[in-house]
């Protein structure tokens, strides 16, 4: 291979042709029938330019999920008690930095951003895909030590693309039919996908840009059926060899991917932004109107789905703290605290948000102060509900921002006992099942 | 260097490139498949199969009949302007085929309880919305083509 070859990195099939010897060169001799032979490929559309604009998409959206992912990641302060919903994690279980609470609209928009393009995306992968379909039946299946490694880590990247966007997608619709909890199997499946992500986009974005460069955008987009011919043969082998007559021009196939990616965005994005475009998010799974009430605003959990039944929430009610001292005291106690509205939203790691409500209640620094320690470290937060999420951790910082509340009302209304009745935690920029509800005890830590 | 080239079939950093990505790879794929090693491996491995051996081969197949029938009954007996409409029917079938299998646990009505247990909710609009808003699709095509069909004639 030249050290001029451009793609001196790569593997390039074309370039060995006729250098097979012994099995190798009786197996290209005698291709299997259908798909294994290069002639059964014959769309006149397929061809580097293509596979490399899908590729230049989807470089910059997996980058967009990669980068949300790790953030929500953060957001959940794994470093702190029972946050860490991947304890194995190793290495990849890495701390960032403590969550910040502002901008109180960060988490919305990088979860909303994380799951809405996560969608978007699924039409230009399936292009991708479509693209170079024939490169998996390539044959002789292959013709190199390096062919061979370069393949198999090309299954790690189809299968984890597939595993990644399938268990999100099966996950925002709470169809729990994977083989393990949701956040592990996104997680690790992430890093093995994008594992192999990185070496697929170092061995050929050179080739990316070059099939970029070999054809002008400009006029791709003005060439209409009746002009739309086969791009040169490549050494890639993408290019048909008998390509039949095109029934869509090249625009026309960016045009359909592009109106699926649009009428996914149109029919979910209302779930992520809430207020009067929810009813706009006709297949989200959050695009559900839930009433005019004051409490009238999407519940993650309702009380009777984690065994909170209103006989624990009623008059016999406490709310304790503990930290330097020890005070227990009644909703109507709390009631006649100072009390403070914030407008905040709540977000989900499934993207959906509750819109910006007006959450009443007594400040957590308040609280901290009554329990002895007015700078704490961290706090301990526990509910009655039953399972995952019955306890968490909140930072110091997350404490004393002004806008954190223990919130006791919203809109105007007294909580609903699905919102959280008597008492719910409401933090700025925090994920939402962080905002804790049914809350019975706070611990402050120094 | 050549002899490596040779016998390889390319630059070593294109073996370290890969070898240190099967190593990071590797080391999340224990993680991956620690409580459930069968059941991950048939997912990540199935999820290839699923999409190239299954998924991709329906559609273009769906699509290679639809282009059969167009090529041999594109005339207009009636004497119509002819004008193509194969990709009036094309995007319209793509993008609610696109729809269902994005959303078909929904539209199915398939993980119901995990999903009134999360929301509170009944998931009983999915299938109607899905069919109105395909019959948006399709009937907005057929706006077009009819926008065509008479642009055609005119001219």
């Amino acid at each position: 291979m030249s050290v001029n070859d451009p793609d001196r990195m790569t593997t390039a099939p074309g370039a060995q042709k006729g250098r097979l010897s012994g099995v190798l060169r009786v197996l290209e001799e005698h291709p299997l029938p259908g798909p294994f032979r290069r002639t059964f490929w014959r769309s006149p559309l397929r061809g580097p330019w293509l596979t490399a604009v899908f590729g230049l998409i989807l470089l910059v959206g997996l980058t967009i999920l990669f980068v949300t992912g790790l953030l929500s990641y953060a957001a959940y302060n794994p470093d702190l008690p029972d946050n860490d919903l991947t304890p194995t994690a190793g290495i990849l279980d890495f701390y960032l930095f403590d969550w910040p609470t502002r901008p109180y609209w960060l988490y919305w928009l990088l979860q909303g951003t994380h799951v809405t393009v996560g969608l978007v995306l699924i039409p230009v992968l399936l292009g991708k895909l479509w693209s170079v379909i024939p490169k998996l039946f390539e044959w002789p299946p292959t013709r190199s030590l390096a062919q061979t490694i370069e393949r198999a880590s090309l299954l790690l990247l189809v299968g984890g693309a597939v595993f990644e966007f399938g268990t999100g997608v099966l996950n925002i619709q709470y169809f729990y039919v994977f083989p393990d909890s949701f956040y592990p199997l996104h997680l690790y499946g992430a890093w093995v996908f994008i594992a192999a992500l990185v070496v697929h986009v170092a061995l050929r974005f050179p080739r990316m840009v070059s099939a970029l460069r070999s054809r002008s955008f400009r006029d791709e987009l003005r060439t209409d059926t009746g002009h739309t011919v086969p791009e040169p043969p490549d050494p890639d082998d993408l290019v048909s060899p008998d390509p039949a007559p095109a029934t869509i021009s090249r625009r026309g196939v960016l045009a359909l991917v592009g109106t699926g990616s649009a009428t996914l965005f149109v029919l979910t994005v209302g779930q992520s932004i809430g207020g009067w475009l929810r009813p706009t998010a006709l297949l989200a799974p959050r695009g559900q109107d839930s009433g005019s009430s004051p409490n009238g605003f999407p519940v993650n959990k309702p009380a009777s789905a984690v065994g909170v039944e209103s006989a624990a929430t009623d008059s016999g009610w406490r709310l304790e703290l503990r930290g330097g001292e020890q005070a227990t005291f009644t909703r109507g106690q709390l009631l006649g605290m100072p009390q403070h509205t914030a407008h905040l939203p709540i977000a989900c790691v499934e993207g959906w948000s509750t819109g910006i409500q007006a959450w009443t209640g007594v400040r957590l620094r308040d609280l901290a102060r009554l329990a002895g320690v007015a700078d704490p470290e961290s706090v301990f937060v526990e509910s009655i509900q039953q399972g995952g999420f019955g306890a968490t951790s909140l930072r110091g910082n997350q404490v004393l921002d002004p806008d954190s509340l223990l919130a006791l009302r919203v809109n105007g209304a007294d909580l609903s006992l699905d919102h959280g009745y008597p008492a719910r935690v409401i933090v700025p920029n925090n994920p939402g099942v962080h905002n804790t509800k049914w809350v019975v005890r706070l611990s402050f830590q120094t | 260097m050549r002899a490596f080239v040779a016998a390889y079939g390319a630059h070593p950093l294109h073996l370290l490139a890969l070898l240190a990505s099967f190593a990071l790879a590797g080391y999340a794929a224990v993680r991956l498949a620690e409580s459930n090693p069968v059941g991950v491996a048939v997912w990540f491995v199935g999820a290839a199969v699923a999409h190239d051996l299954l998924l991709l081969p329906l559609y273009a197949i769906v699509d290679t009949a639809l282009v059969r029938t167009w090529r041999h009954r594109r005339g207009f007996p009636l004497g119509l302007p002819s004008v193509p409409w194969l990709n009036h029917l094309r995007l319209p079938l793509m993008v609610s085929g696109l729809l269902l299998l994005v959303f078909w646990p929904s539209i199915f009505g398939l993980g119901t309880e995990d999903y009134t247990a999360a929301t509170g909710l009944a998931p009983d609009q999915y299938l109607a919305n899905w069919l109105l808003v395909s019959a948006a699709l399709f009937g907005l095509s057929a706006v077009a083509y009819a926008v065509r069909l008479r642009r055609a004639r005119a001219g």
